[in-house]
């Protein structure tokens, strides 16, 4: 029963840090290696608002939010608009995009102990099991995002237009679709569920710089096992993901959780490459 | 011209579903030796995913390829190329950064062409041009010069068929190499197709231009929404009820 | 300059026409021509740890090689074959440590470890890559992420060969020329083996499988076979510098497996000029001094790395060193139209 409600914690803190990744990428095909960047830039954003500034915790995450979403339209404005369909400077570009940022913030904030403070003090007992209330927070935000994008990308027309975008770029071009408007929003949209991610799981530990390269491996690996551009896939992946990691850290030991997503990685690329989830692409992407 | 008794290409029931839509369904087709077989259908009925499905780029739901007697089906397209089984793509993207001719060293490097010359090609440049003339391209101009991706669409289509030549196959399947051109570019493309006939070599022809296509095919098999409904002379098939309507639709009365 | 209509005319310059397909040099300009850049390279290369004023700046040649081995090999896997290595860590931790727990653990000289190494460590590498070989677009990239961070956190959490302390005590080089004549001698031969390999046509066919793999595959040849020997070649190379370093230092740790050594041949690259091979080398020269300059400012560095990456493929895409062999071929006008 304990594992079960860790894993399912952890399952929608996995689903969180990758929907974003997962969602830009679907979108407009261009891998945002920036993501553990943002993730942890607005963690720092809303420390920054709510201690230094001493502004209204909820107004602090508001503006993080903003302000992720303006820098990931930024990036795709001012930088990989430019390299669009290189396929190496497109990868690099991001890349070095995201390093820069988290070693910048290596620099300017020195020491541990940035964190933010949880939603909701206290423990609650499921089960017989306690569970502290921002991991409840983290399930049902976990729920409620996936809910709005599922109903983003259902009902509304932008998001009915950027799912066209992801299903066949040209056709959705012929149609009238601006593909650099939709990738805008897209990378926007994406940086944004990095920083909500940040917000909602952050209080739960503290803010460090390593954690930026930590979240960006788990979205990765999220989205390869789930496959790339899947966002079912992706759900699906992380909490099967979450339960394997905390079947390991509890029967085995917590050291084996990053052998076991490599392993889950190298596994799913040698057995169905297209991701467990995948759509039919097996033409496509393999060579 | 003289087609041979043996049976060189069979598929037995290929069949393919991506994602609910049947694709392929249970399409099998003979082929013998030197001959000639368009394969014809409306746009989406399946040819070219019968091509991916024969050729490995894809693999079959179900059913059967042979290649002489041996079986082809889970084979991975370089390992059937190998064999003797090669194509063009409908889509054709040179490897642009290089002149023409250079595109050519490619297959020249392939397992199968060491093999069948040994080792000792020769200068391969030459080759190269030489294969580039067999497919219509200009000896003494430019053109093979030029780099891959400025060249013109008839050109395209010709490197695209010498890059298959370039192995010495036994099965060349052309994946719309007429359509696109001018009539007086498929005029010299026709001697073409010919002359490899007349060399052996066993032909599958997905086409759009039929009239051009009944002047080579010995035989033509309709495909619409996947499934095979008709096979046999051009003249006959475009008699048959079910392809006039899968081409002209039911004729209102 | 107003809205005046006017475009740039570029010229190849008459020697370069002159010596481009013709093999009967003749003149003392033409073969100056050509062999001048060449000469001035590798001279460049053999005088410059003569001159360098201290032991200091002869290491930081040293770790220049390195930087531009590493460097041109990014170059050849990205440019040439389309797999982007976002984790040249993984070769030079890989290396590194094979040849430290050799040496620990036999006592071999660096004669032996660093081939040893070099060998071992790129079929590692490339039995760890295999597996998304056969796969197209970013998924190198991914794995190439994940496999340096990963190792870091599995050596520190099993806490074996040595931990987050690393190796140290080993053996190393006897004397400073052999650490700087190594890597420069190394620098020139991959250059150079690199250059022809691309032109013949094993490189074409790699290029090939750049451009459009599945005609490559029609063609009858094993796509994964071939991107597994080009990412060997790179790998082979990243280890040998990594055992490089051991030796140079006398010690390996997790900090082989550090971000420099994968970003900075990325930023070296692109600053080069992507596809050039020779621009890596140059683009090497100029960040490490810098960033040794830099090292009183620590991390900051990485950001610089960083800036100049991005600033290179926003503004310059180019590179260096496609800008210089304009400027070396052609000579280049306005024109009104």
């Amino acid at each position: 029963m304990e594992v079960f409600i860790y894993g399912l914690a952890r399952g929608s803190t996995l689903a969180l840090m990758a929907v974003g990744f997962s969602f830009a990428y679907g979108v407009s095909r261009l891998p945002n290696f920036a993501h553990g960047a943002f993730y942890i830039l607005a963690g720092f954003a809303t420390w920054v608002f709510a201690q230094s500034l001493g502004l209204n915790y909820v107004l602090s995450i508001a503006i993080s939010l903003v302000l992720l979403a303006a820098i990931g339209a930024a990036m795709y404005r001012f930088i990989l608009i430019r390299v669009r369909g290189m396929e190496v400077s497109e990868i690099i570009a991001s890349y070095a995009l995201g390093v820069a940022i988290l070693e910048a913030l290596r620099c300017k904030f020195v020491g541990t102990g940035f964190s933010t403070p949880v939603f909701i003090e206290g423990t609650i007992k499921v089960a017989g099991v306690p569970i502290d209330l921002q991991r409840v927070v983290i399930i049902a935000g976990g729920v409620v995002v996936i809910g709005l994008i599922w109903a983003f990308t259902h009902y509304t027309r932008l998001g009915l237009s950027l799912r066209g975008i992801a299903q066949d770029e040209r056709a959705a071009l012929m149609l009238g679709i601006d593909s650099d408007r939709a990738a805008t929003i897209a990378l926007a949209i994406g940086s944004a569920l990095a920083a909500l991610a940040a917000v909602i799981i952050l209080p739960v530990g503290s803010i460090t710089v390593n954690e930026g390269y930590d979240v960006l491996i788990s979205a990765l690996a999220v989205c390869i096992i789930g496959g790339l551009g899947s966002w079912t896939g992706t759900i699906l992946a992380a909490f099967i993901l979450g339960f394997a990691g905390t079947l390991t850290a509890t029967y085995i030991g917590t050291m084996w959780e990053s052998v076991v997503v490599v392993a889950a990685i190298i596994l799913v690329l040698l057995l169905k490459p297209s991701g467990l989830f995948g759509r039919q692409k097996e033409f496509e992407e393999r060579v | 011209m003289s087609i041979s008794e043996e049976v060189v290409l069979q598929a037995r029931n290929v069949s393919k579903t991506f994602g609910g839509v049947k694709a392929v369904n249970e399409v099998s087709f003979d082929l013998h030796g030197g001959e000639i077989m368009g394969i014809i259908g409306p746009n989406g009925s399946g040819k070219t995913t019968l091509i991916n499905l024969v050729t490995g780029f894809v693999k079959p739901d179900s059913g059967k390829v042979f290649f002489k007697g041996k079986e082809l089906t889970g084979l991975p397209p370089h390992r059937i190329a190998d064999l003797g089984v090669t194509r063009t793509f409908q889509v054709m993207r040179p490897y642009a950064s290089l002149p023409a001719y250079k595109n050519l060293i490619v297959p020249l490097c392939s397992p199968r062409v060491k093999r069948s010359s040994g080792g000792k090609l020769g200068d391969r440049d030459i080759v190269c041009i030489d294969l580039l003339e067999e497919v219509g391209f200009e000896r003494d101009a430019y053109v093979p010069y030029k780099i891959a991706s400025s060249l013109p669409l008839g050109y395209l289509k010709r490197l695209e068929l010498a890059r298959c030549l370039a192995l010495r196959p036994e099965v060349v399947i052309c994946d719309e190499v007429f359509s696109g051109l001018s009539m007086a570019e498929i005029a010299t493309m026709i001697p073409v197709i010919e002359r490899l006939q007349m060399e052996g070599m066993t032909i599958i022809m997905i086409e759009h231009r039929l009239r051009e296509l009944f002047r080579l095919a010995d035989k033509v098999m309709v495909l619409n929404f996947g499934e095979k409904i008709a096979e046999g002379v051009a003249e006959e098939v475009m008699e048959n009820e079910a392809v006039r309507e899968a081409y002209m639709g039911k004729e209102e009365k | 300059m107003g809205t005046e209509a006017r475009r740039k005319e570029r010229l190849d310059r008459g020697v370069k026409v002159r010596t481009e397909k013709l093999y009967a040099v003749s003149g003392w300009q033409e073969i100056t021509y050509l062999v001048l850049p060449r000469l001035a390279l590798i001279l460049g290369l053999l005088i410059l740890p003569l001159v360098m004023p201290s032991m200091y700046w002869q290491k930081v040649l040293c770790s220049m090689g390195v930087f531009a081995l590493l460097a041109i090999a990014f170059d050849f896997l990205a440019h040439y074959v389309g797999l982007v290595c976002l984790g040249g860590a993984l070769f030079t931790g890989v290396g590194a440590y094979i040849s430290g727990l050799l040496s620990s653990s036999t006592g071999l000289s660096p004669a032996l470890t660093i081939p040893i190494a070099t060998l071992g460590g790129g079929l590692i590498c490339t039995l760890l890559l295999l597996p998304c070989l056969p796969l197209r677009g970013v998924y190198f990239a991914i794995v190439t992420i994940i496999y340096p961070l990963a190792i870091v956190r599995i050596l520190t959490a099993l806490n074996i060969w040595g931990g987050t302390e690393g190796i140290s005590a080993l053996a190393t080089f006897p004397n400073i020329w052999v650490e700087v004549y190594l890597i420069l001698g190394m620098v020139l031969i991959v250059l150079f083996a690199l250059r022809r390999l691309v032109n013949e046509d094993y490189g074409l066919v790699l290029r090939g499988i750049k451009d459009n793999d599945q005609a490559v595959r029609a063609s009858g040849i094993n796509v994964t076979f071939y991107k597994a020997q080009a990412v060997f070649i790179t790998a082979a190379i990243g280890c040998f510098c990594g055992a490089y370093l051991s030796c140079l230092y006398g010690w390996c740790g997790l900090s082989l497996f550090a971000l420099d050594f994968s970003i900075l041949p990325i930023a070296a690259t692109v600053m080069g000029g992507l596809g050039t091979l020779v621009g890596p080398l140059l683009g090497a020269c100029i960040l490490t001094p810098l960033s040794e300059v830099l090292r009183a400012i620590g991390t900051w560095r990485i950001v610089i790395y960083c800036v100049v990456l991005l600033s290179f493929i926003v503004f310059k895409p180019e590179g260096l060193m496609n800008w210089i062999q304009r400027k070396y071929h052609q000579f280049e006008h306005w024109e009104k139209i």
